[in-house]
């Protein structure tokens, strides 16, 4: 519970980021911006969790534990997804999503 | 008494068609003529120790020989109708054994000789091995649907021999031709073939041939278009035979098939193959003869008759030495035809089907004969024509008298082997039928004069010089030559007519003398005339053929037959019904389906950009098509 904020503002601005997050992931060229707006889309998600958890059953602990999940998971892909990028780049010297279009053959 | 081993007689020649057709470019073409040969002999002495063992060994049951049939189920139709596989033995079948087998073995023997040193050498006697089968299939079918199956794949072998010297256009016409006359009359053959299984339900010749059976008695009656069922039948089987033989109007691919090397103009063209035909009619003379008093029949002989006196009024004025030939051979199976066409039933009566058997064995010795003979001189002086020919007999002795006994027994000269089966044809016709008997008595003046019009003109006549001396052929082509002169002299003395007679029981035939002496006597009549006209080189002929003019020149264009069917094909089938109906399948029938596939391409190529393969257009539509659901559920859901 934060004082003088309540759950509706938190969740719009979750929901801001969340849509920032899928604007990047569309228009972006760069697979790294890519990335960070997936970390975007992410973390929206994660403070949703808590802050639901905490604004409407502040008894339980679900909502943080499984944040930290997330968290723990989005680390690894994180990691699994710049492996791919810098292989990629040793390949193509490029980190540009239209130079990736070879992938597809 | 066991006839099964009768079967080997045509699988060997289709085993050595396989085998030389498979590995004709490994087989020398010494071995491959050997092969033939071989083969071909094999089957040979297969076939007359089963015309021993069928006429003198087994006995007659009731005076009349038995068939024999084995056979075994192709392919069921119905539960009543089924096609069979078999070999049926009776008279003409054996007979037909004879022939095949004799004439095959001489030309394979012939070829050996006259193809030498032909590049395709192998091919040859692949493809005559493969003829050979079909013949001997065609002979020994048990039904009908077998008969018309061998009867294609003789139309095949002799497509492929015609067509043999594939690189001379004339020959690739030629056989086109031949394929293409043959197949239109088979489909006459086809369709009567239906008839005949609709209405009886059978194929099986013996069952159709009883007189007494239910095709002959019962279903005869059923009418259409003022004849029987059944007479429509047959009449269509006729033209597939009509086809086959050449009869008029079918026969203009049979003078055009010559283009085929010689050898084969003799097998097929002149003995075997286009006997078929008579072999066909001879197959179901009981149902020529008893269904509807013999209408059928009637269609035979005047078609006979009439192709024989046109096809000899031709054979007067042509130069091909082959050509003359060839019309000489439909005048002859115009013959047999005719001579089947006035045939009775029983005994004595049935003297015109003896006859047209008789003459089908003596002429099928003779004019291969001929045709090799021709074959020789042509192999000698390199030509077809009467005009580069004259005083061969100096260089080519054996010819010249083998091809002389070949004219003479043509000409019905006794006691060679064409008098004994032309006399008899000759009172077949006197007893039953007065104009068909004086059309052929002027047929066999004519073929007397042309005979030896061409033998006069070949080693008589005017004195050629020729560049390359000429010399008698090697011994591989005048062996068959010396052996079928000699079967031409003696072959007549057969006492045939206790042998092959329509109800199978035979009877004893008795020359006829004041009508042979007739024959004999035009026959040499036109010898005679043809002696004054082309022993000695002059210009009566010349005089003659101007005196008669128009019709010369008619005849000489074999009455603009080749011209008649050209018009009727390319002017009025191709231009008035082909063409409308090409153009309106190529206009309207494709361009309606190369619309639609056009159209179906103009559109992918335009909404084909949508599918660009990145992923964020993919996550983009997703988004929207979320957002918009959306929207809908939510403007649904608070309303």
């Amino acid at each position: 519970m934060i004082a003088g904020i309540s759950i509706y503002e938190i969740l719009t601005v979750t929901s801001i980021l969340f849509f920032i997050g899928v604007y990047g992931f569309i228009t972006r060229t760069n697979l790294i911006s890519i990335l960070m707006s997936v970390e975007l889309i992410l973390n929206a998600s994660i403070i949703n969790f808590v802050v639901i958890n905490k604004y409407l059953y502040p008894d339980v602990f679900q909502g943080v534990f499984f944040s930290i999940f997330i968290i723990a998971v989005a680390a690894a892909e994180t990691a699994l997804a710049v492996a791919i990028i810098i292989n990629l780049y040793r390949q193509i010297s490029s980190v540009e999503v239209k130079d990736t279009e070879i992938m597809k053959y | 008494m066991n006839f099964n081993y009768v079967i080997l007689i045509p699988l060997i020649p289709l085993a050595v068609f396989l085998l030389l057709g498979i590995f004709y470019k490994k087989i020398k073409p010494a071995v491959s003529g050997y092969i033939g040969v071989f083969g071909l002999l094999t089957s040979t002495v297969l076939s007359y120790y089963t015309a021993f063992q069928y006429f003198f060994v087994q006995e007659k049951v009731d005076g009349v020989y038995q068939t024999f049939v084995s056979k075994t189920t192709w392919m069921n139709f119905t539960d009543t109708l089924a096609i069979d596989m078999g070999i049926l033995i009776d008279p003409i079948s054996v007979m037909m054994l004879i022939v095949v087998s004799t004439i095959s073995l001489m030309v394979h023997i012939y070829s050996r000789g006259y193809m030498k040193g032909d590049e395709g050498y192998t091919k040859f006697f692949a493809f005559l091995g493969l003829f050979s089968f079909s013949m001997f299939g065609l002979v020994l079918a048990t039904n009908l649907f077998q008969i018309y199956i061998f009867w294609e794949l003789v139309g095949v072998s002799s497509f492929l021999l015609i067509g043999y010297y594939y690189t001379k256009p004339s020959a690739v016409a030629a056989s086109k031709k031949a394929f293409i006359v043959t197949r239109f009359a088979d489909l006459g053959f086809l369709i009567g073939i239906l008839i005949v299984g609709y209405y009886t339900g059978t194929y099986d010749f013996e069952t159709l041939n009883n007189p007494e059976g239910n095709a002959i008695l019962s279903w005869a009656s059923t009418s259409f278009m003022g004849l029987s069922v059944l007479t429509w039948a047959l009449i269509l089987i006729f033209i597939g035979g009509a086809g086959k033989s050449a009869m008029f109007p079918l026969h203009i691919w049979l003078p055009d098939a010559m283009e085929g090397p010689t050898p084969v103009s003799a097998l097929i063209h002149a003995a075997t193959m286009v006997v078929a035909g008579v072999y066909l009619v001879a197959r179901l003379f009981p149902m020529y003869y008893f269904v509807e008093d013999g209408f059928a029949l009637n269609v035979v002989a005047y078609v006979g008759g009439f192709s024989s006196l046109f096809a000899a009024i031709i054979a007067v004025t042509q130069n091909d030495i082959k050509r003359v030939l060839a019309f000489s051979t439909m005048s002859q199976l115009g013959y047999m035809m005719m001579a089947l066409g006035v045939s009775g039933y029983d005994g004595h009566e049935g003297v015109g089907y003896m006859a047209s058997m008789f003459h089908l064995f003596t002429h099928a010795m003779f004019k291969a004969l001929l045709f090799l003979g021709a074959g020789s001189v042509i192999h000698a002086v390199h030509s077809n024509y009467l005009k580069d020919m004259g005083g061969l007999r100096k260089y080519m002795p054996i010819t010249n008298i083998t091809f002389l006994i070949a004219a003479l027994a043509i000409s019905g000269v006794p006691p060679f082997a064409g008098f004994w089966s032309k006399d008899e044809i000759l009172v077949a016709a006197f007893e039953h039928n007065k104009l068909l008997y004086f059309v052929g008595l002027f047929v066999a003046g004519l073929t007397a004069f042309y005979m030896f019009r061409i033998y006069f003109g070949i080693f008589w006549g005017k004195d050629t010089q020729y560049k390359h001396a000429p010399h008698e052929s090697p011994i591989a082509m005048t062996f068959p030559l010396m052996f079928l002169g000699a079967l031409s002299v003696v072959v007549g003395l057969i006492p045939f007519s206790e042998f092959v007679t329509a109800d199978k029981a035979g009877f004893v035939a008795h020359l006829n003398y004041p009508l042979a002496a007739i024959a004999v006597g035009v026959g040499v009549v036109g010898i005679i005339l043809s002696y004054i006209f082309y022993k000695k080189e002059n210009d009566l002929a010349e005089k003659f053929s101007k005196a008669f003019g128009v019709f010369y020149k008619w005849t000489f264009n074999k009455f603009y037959f080749d011209e008649i069917y050209l018009f009727v094909t390319r002017k009025i089938i191709f231009n008035r019904i082909s063409a409308p109906i090409a153009y309106f399948d190529k206009k309207y029938v494709d361009g309606f389906m190369e619309g639609m596939g056009n159209k179906t391409v103009v559109v992918s190529e335009k909404i084909k950009g949508i599918q660009s393969g990145k992923f964020q257009d993919y996550a983009f539509a997703f988004l929207a098509g979320f957002v918009i659901l959306a929207m809908v559920f939510i403007y649904l859901w608070t309303k």
